[in-house]
């Protein structure tokens, strides 16, 4: 009778530990599960100041509000071992929400080979991002740049005029990755 | 049931019942529990000193300021490899130990559930340290971007980098099949009568830290995979060049750093619920609510994870909900200090070593608590972040909490499993030079994050200094110290006066029925709980 009971035990054993090593499994699943459930969150919230490719879908026309002034910085990163020079045309602009504006970043190639790079934004304070819309940007598209190549790319952008009134400043920065052969 | 037919678990083991395996091979091919929790316990106590000395030349260089010892690349290696030996190395395998040795004697069964695994289970740390630890004589040293991994820091780390993280995935395989064991045992190898509530708060508390171990470490083990693909198979789960943020890692890593947090201190919660009705001489108050409490903790765990990164930038609901969340988990944490104190109150109360420590354990463990509720507040939060008030912080819940809990349960159970008394004279003078240190080398640096120094640096302003120096001293103070517990450990296991099988006066429980030491085979048949 004892020995029956063992095995019983072993059976028991055996079931609990296969449901134990299915929450182990399913535990690792979920871990990379978060890469896209938080890829979701962020493009919903605008969280983290990801405004990534976001193209604004329809431009529609917006109220100037021309009682307000917001500077807007412009900052430029390479990545590194990104053989570029990269920089913003200007430092900072003094725009109005609701108005189109266009600026510059300037861009060359240091070395003597094509490469592709691609410009990463984001935009701080991190809870303004949604209220900053590019509507034409560098960032959509990887840039291929020939040898010693140099460049002005242009960054389309306006303010939504709901931005809240605590904000005064808008930091809008680029990181240059390299995306070719020794890419990021 | 008689004793012909108590192989109940093993019986195609033969060489199981004759006793251990002469020699050395004893310890590399045994299945027995009490063989496999003193490994678990000597590993610890090794990777404990070894932890501590890389912490000494962390202290030693922030003796003063500039730069004296050790290069900040050096001092680096040595603030991640602390962390991660003391994490992975000392408090996580004591505490298995501890399962080991004591869950089958405390619920009435013969042996783990699984002795075979739990051989291995133990055997792949070493192995993995050895990696972990042979990664500071490779080209470009070891680790040296903090414990917690972050990217894109850490993926500028050496030729170390692979071998780390292949050490930390063999060290989460060794502690899901410790954790699946231990609840495989718990629920399946209970003695007759003893129903879940009845159980010792012990082998509740491991029970739930099993199921914390089995629902993150998985978790860990994926963000330290995606590390790996970023860094040598092109992908970009954390590389913003390629789509992916590195933010997205520190909520990986916390989903699997706020519960591990946990898994290190209820086990200790376990323990001190053992050690103060023994030598209050009363039944622990309020059993139930301890173990609803413990659940609760487990639960909240779960949820509170981007209070590490209150300032990464959140929105303001998510902020409130992780602050209030986090603050909710002192509600289950207070019942427990009541509780112990409530256990205590008109108790024949004697001072021991063990309720030395637990005594410790409970006002030190709560300081620690009260640091964390400063910490909760996330407004306060963007001035404390990554200051050595943070350090300051998770100190005094992990060294005079956990370690402190550890230092209890050896000296209470060491009379059990060696059957002979430990100098009782050297354990209390061991206690007040812990206490002390412990007190000096921690409470100097709560003062030291409030004034805005920075953690992780080797080099600091100069109206820093004093605080410092203070640390230090107590740091070597502490260190030191634990020489005299190894010492007394070692003598102990050697000789003694001879214990009896309660030992303590006031204890109860069913390891206490067993004879001092017990025998290689304890409960082969099971005891009858009424």
């Amino acid at each position: 009778m004892e020995i029956r009971e063992a095995v019983s035990a072993g059976a028991a054993n055996r079931r609990l530990v296969k449901r134990l090593l299915l929450i182990t499994v399913a535990m690792f699943g979920f871990g990379f599960a978060m890469v896209p459930i938080y890829d979701v969150l962020c493009q919903i919230t605008g969280l983290n100041g990801k405004t990534g490719g976001r193209q604004v879908a329809a431009v529609l026309p917006m109220a100037v509000d021309e009682a307000r002034t917001v500077t807007v910085e412009f900052v430029a990163n390479l990545n590194v071992g990104a053989p570029w020079e990269f920089a913003p045309q200007v430092s900072h602009m003094q725009v109005h929400p609701g108005q189109y504006y266009q600026t510059h970043y300037l861009a060359r190639n240091l070395t003597g080979h094509a490469l592709v790079g691609q410009a990463i934004p984001s935009v701080a304070p991190g809870l303004a991002a949604q209220h900053f819309q590019k509507i034409e940007c560098f960032c959509f598209n990887r840039q291929v740049f020939q040898p010693e190549e140099r460049r002005e790319m242009p960054v389309v952008f306006r303010i939504d005029p709901n931005l809240p009134s605590d904000v005064h400043t808008i930091t809008l920065s680029y990181t240059f990755f390299r995306l070719d052969d020794a890419g990021g | 049931m008689n004793t012909a037919a108590a192989p109940t678990l093993d019986d195609h083991d033969h060489g199981h019942h004759a006793g251990p395996s002469p020699g050395l091979m004893r310890w590399l091919v045994t299945t027995n529990h009490k063989d496999i929790g003193t490994l678990y316990l000597l590993f610890s106590l090794t990777m404990f000193f070894i932890g501590g000395a890389f912490a000494l030349v962390i202290r030693a260089e922030l003796f003063q300021p500039g730069l004296q010892i050790v290069n900040p690349h050096f001092f680096n290696q040595m603030t991640t490899l602390h962390a991660l030996v003391m994490v992975f190395g000392a408090v996580m395998p004591a505490f298995v130990g501890l399962a080991n040795w004591l869950l089958p004697m405390m619920i009435g069964a013969p042996d783990m559930a699984l002795p075979r695994m739990n051989n291995w289970s133990f055997w792949i740390m070493p192995f993995a340290f050895t990696l972990l630890l042979s990664t500071l004589f490779t080209s470009g040293g070891g680790p040296a971007g903090g414990w917690t991994l972050y990217p894109p820091l850490v993926l500028q780390t050496g030729d170390a980098f692979p071998f780390v993280i292949l050490a930390v995935h063999m060290l989460g395989v060794s502690s899901i099949m410790g954790a699946i064991n231990v609840i495989a045992t718990i629920l399946n190898l209970r003695a007759p009568g003893m129903t879940l509530m009845k159980m010792p708060l012990f082998v509740w508390t491991w029970l739930i830290t099993a199921f914390l171990l089995i629902a993150v470490m998985p978790v860990l083990a994926g963000a330290v995979t995606m590390l790996l693909t970023d860094k040598y198979f092109g992908t970009s789960f954390f590389n913003a060049g390629g789509g992916g943020d590195p933010v997205l890692f520190q909520h990986v890593f916390w989903f699997f750093g706020h519960p591990e947090v946990y898994i290190m201190i209820l086990p200790a919660f376990g323990v001190i619920s053992q050690i103060i009705p023994t030598f209050a001489r009363k039944p622990l108050f309020g059993y139930a609510s301890m173990v609803y409490a413990t659940s609760s903790i487990a639960f909240l765990s779960f949820i509170v994870w981007a209070h590490h990164m209150f300032t990464v930038g959140m929105p303001l609901a998510g902020q409130l909900f992780f602050m209030y969340a986090t603050m909710l988990i002192a509600v289950p944490t207070g019942v427990k200090v009541f509780n112990w104190v409530s256990t205590m109150w008109r108790g024949a109360m004697t001072f021991e070593t063990p309720m030395l420590f637990a005594i410790a354990f409970v006002i030190l463990f709560t300081i620690g608590g009260f640091s964390g509720l400063m910490l909760a507040i996330a407004p306060a939060d963007f001035q404390y972040q990554d200051t050595y008030f943070v350090v300051a912080h998770f100190h005094y819940v992990l060294v005079p909490g956990s370690v402190f809990s550890l230092m209890a349960a050896a000296y209470y159970w060491l009379p059990k499993w060696t059957g002979h008394m430990y100098n009782e004279q050297m354990g209390k003078i061991h206690f007040w030079l812990s206490v002390v240190g412990v007190n000096i080398l921690f409470f100097p640096q709560h003062f030291l994050g409030l004034a805005g120094m920075p953690r992780r640096i080797p080099d600091y302003a100069l109206q820093f200094t004093e605080f410092n120096m203070i640390s230090t001293v107590g740091a070597f103070l502490f260190g030191f110290s634990q020489l005299l517990f190894l010492y007394n450990v070692i003598q102990t296991i050697r000789g003694g006066v001879k214990a009896t099988d309660q030992v303590w006066e006031g204890a109860h429980g069913l390891e206490w029925t067993l004879p001092s030491p017990p025998p290689y085979h304890t409960f082969t048949t099971a005891p009858v709980v009424k």
